[in-house]
């Protein structure tokens, strides 16, 4: 069974300059219900890795140099 | 016979599974009834952030405070509003502990809302009685209950999904077979009792926005629970009387008319008349909702316009920082303002939930299931109405009883054939190299849910349903996950598979109409009492068939007049001539 790769516009967006992952936080990542945010191994930042958001928001109020900012699902908006 | 290496076996006297509200409390309850006993909270999320409650809470919705009412109306107000099919026992016990919960917490920190002379400061939503307390700081109750979960030493696994129970050779809880989800490593827990928290089945039904995780409940919560507990024996109870909310259209938010009702603030049809009697939610309710939804006088909307500013300012300040604070962007990004427009509404996917409804997986006043060791409190049991307070309560009294049922037990021979076969059975989709996403078959499943099992409920639809999802019985051996995360979907998404077939079992089995639009069946219109006044128990047979039987509707403790029984049913307000 053949498959293929689909993008999608993710929802949370992390600003790399204040993330502070590479000092071994790892607290957004941590917190999420959904668990959809990992370390990116190219830049060692924290970033959205699944598109399976509930708008929830404990990853950015949780994050210590305000780095995430989470957005409306581009379906709901 | 020894397990395989790769199975690890971890030993706890009692085991609660799922860490958002109920469970804290029931793993918190269990350390205070038996100190010396190890406890273990295990949880699919992270204890700190999971469940419901992850960002707070705008409120109680079913406080039942002295001065303000009683138990009694408040057993007799949920009779009602669930068309006399409860466990009357079940109700009474929570109305009873529902104010010694409520101090407990406010002792914990928990802030609740208070009047001028230091009264909780109680607030009418219900159609007779008042029970709505307030909490508009309610966004540190996750971290009281963490605080509490230190202190008592409870042991915490975060990331670990439960997927299936263990039984002894006499059929008693003894533990369960867990994920780790970051590592995809099977992890056996033993125990002496179990105490099941896993929340609503949120995700059965497919959201109007078409987004998977655009759900009511929190998406963590997708039926792990009812399907655990199916697979073991248990009987559920009430499936057929789904959970269906108004919501704020696309955002799937509550629009809280809880928090606004009390303000002024109320839901109203395009003309901007005000349609229902009672904003709260029942399936009488529901179903003039749907009515003026369908009727041409829809879409339906949160009427707040009318409101003064400084109104306005205190609804926007606990609406939107509060329960689900990321609806202030979602207003923001289609431009409206609760000052000059109205809020479009609409109605969620359908759910199993105790705590907004009455389907789930059948516990009595004990917190008891079916399965002895086994306890069952919160959103995936079956105490109707229960909400975040009944959750508590009930988390509390199956800790408790845990505990107790643990005491003098010992660890359970393990079950060694079964466990390996589990762990080969869970793993198989990461074995593969390549197959069906879970997304795929979850969307297929789910988009199944909406367009046979949805009411209006027909017969030969939910027959068509029925067949279709069966036939997904064969894509099982074909689903593939590239890794340990998409191996969690894959598993959630066979739980979901589950809860839809008894979504539809459950529905055709009784033949009337109950709960406004909850179970309303276009080819049986009528409520029929003299047949249908009973529980319908869901549950597999020895064959492993997906059966029902009735259950029989438990003596009342709170008898009701004949003229109080139809109080729900005069939901739409009358025009005068
Ligand atoms: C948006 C929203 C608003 C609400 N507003 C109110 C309100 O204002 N007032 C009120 O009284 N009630 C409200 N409720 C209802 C109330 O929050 C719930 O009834 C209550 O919190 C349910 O508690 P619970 O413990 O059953 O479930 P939850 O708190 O949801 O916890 C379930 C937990 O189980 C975990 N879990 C699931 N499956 C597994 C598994 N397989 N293994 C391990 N862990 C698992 C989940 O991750 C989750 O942490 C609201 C609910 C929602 C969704
Ligand atoms: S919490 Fe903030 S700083 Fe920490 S890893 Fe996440 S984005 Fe980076
Ligand atoms: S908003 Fe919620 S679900 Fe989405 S990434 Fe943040 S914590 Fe996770």
């Amino acid at each position: 069974m053949p498959i293929a790769s689909q993008i999608s516009m993710v929802p949370v967006v992390i600003d790399d300059d204040k993330c502070i992952a590479e000092k071994g936080c790892r607290t957004c990542i941590d917190v999420c219900p959904l668990d959809v945010l990992w370390i990116n191994e190219e830049t060692g930042k924290a970033h959205m890795k699944y598109d399976e958001c509930w708008y929830c928001m404990p990853c950015e109020t949780d994050c210590p140099t305000d780095a995430v900012t989470v957005n409306i699902p581009y379906l709901l908006r | 016979m020894t397990l395989p290496d790769d199975i690890t076996v971890k030993d706890v006297d009692i085991l609660v599974i799922g860490g958002g509200t109920a469970g804290p409390m029931a793993a918190v309850a269990a350390k205070e009834k038996s100190p010396n006993a190890s406890v273990m909270l295990l949880e699919k999320a992270n204890v700190k952030r999971s469940g419901a409650i992850s960002m707070g809470m705008d409120g109680l919705n079913n406080a039942v405070v002295p001065g303000h009412s009683t138990p009694e109306d408040y057993v007799k107000e949920i009779t009602i509003a669930n068309d006399g099919v409860l466990l009357q026992k079940g109700v009474m016990t929570y109305a009873e502990n529902s104010f010694k919960m409520i101090q407990k917490l406010d002792a914990w920190g928990v802030y609740f809302q208070k009047d001028e002379t230091g009264e909780y400061d109680m607030k009418k939503v219900h159609h007779l009685g008042t029970y709505v307390l307030p909490m508009p700081e309610g966004h540190n109750i996750k971290k009281i209950l963490y605080r509490r979960l230190r202190r008592h030493r409870v042991t915490v696994e975060n990331r670990y999904q439960a997927i299936r129970l263990l039984k002894d050779d006499e059929g008693n809880a003894c533990g369960c077979i867990s994920l780790n989800t970051r590592t995809a490593e099977i992890v056996v827990i033993r125990a002496k009792s179990v105490v099941m928290c896993t929340g609503a089945a949120g995700r059965i039904g497919l959201p109007a926005s078409g987004y998977l995780y655009g759900t009511y409940e929190n998406p963590s919560n997708c039926g792990d629970g009812h399907s655990m507990a199916y697979q073991a024996g248990a009987e559920l109870t009430g499936l057929e009387c789904y959970q269906i909310n108004p919501l704020l259209k696309d955002y799937n938010g509550p629009a809280c008319a809880y928090v606004t009702g009390p303000l002024g603030g109320y839901t109203a049809n395009s003309k901007g008349d005000r349609f229902i009697e009672c904003d709260y939610w029942s399936g009488q309710m529901m179903m003039e909702f749907y009515n003026e939804l369908q009727g041409g006088n829809g879409p339906v909307f949160l009427k707040l316009d009318h409101l003064a500013e400084e109104t306005i300012q205190e609804i926007e300040h606990v609406l939107h920082t509060n329960e689900r604070p990321s609806r202030g962007r979602f207003h923001d990004g289609r431009g409206v303002d609760y000052r000059t427009k109205m809020v479009e509404m609409h109605i969620s996917e359908i759910g199993f939930c105790a705590g907004h409804s009455a389907s789930g997986v059948w516990t009595n006043e004990k917190g008891e299931t079916t399965i002895p060791g086994l306890y069952g409190a919160g959103d995936m049991a079956s105490i109707p109405h229960s909400y975040m307070l009944g959750a508590f309560v009930f988390g509390e009294i199956c800790g408790t009883n845990a505990a107790e049922f643990a005491e003098g037990r010992d660890f359970a021979e393990l079950d060694v054939a079964y466990i390996t076969a589990e762990r080969d059975r869970i793993l198989a989709p990461m074995k593969r190299t390549d197959g069906i996403p879970p997304s795929q078959f979850e969307y297929k499943v789910r988009r199944l849910v909406n367009d046979y099992l949805q009411p209006p409920k027909v017969t030969k639809k939910m027959d068509i349903g029925l067949q279709r999802l069966i036939a997904m019985e064969d894509d099982i051996q074909h689903l593939y996950a590239r890794d340990a995360h998409e191996l969690l979907r894959a598993n959630e998404a066979q739980h979901i598979f589950d809860c839809a077939q008894m979504a539809a079992v459950a529905s055709m089995y009784r033949q009337e109409s109950r709960w406004g639009l909850y179970h309303h069946y276009v080819d049986h219109p009528e409520t029929n009492n003299e047949d249908w006044f009973c529980h319908v128990q869901l549950y597999k047979n020895e064959s492993g068939e997906m059966v029902c039987k009735k259950r029989a509707i438990d003596p009342y403790v709170v008898e009701l007049d004949d003229s109080e029984k139809n109080a729900y049913a005069q939901m739409r307000v009358q025009q005068a001539d």
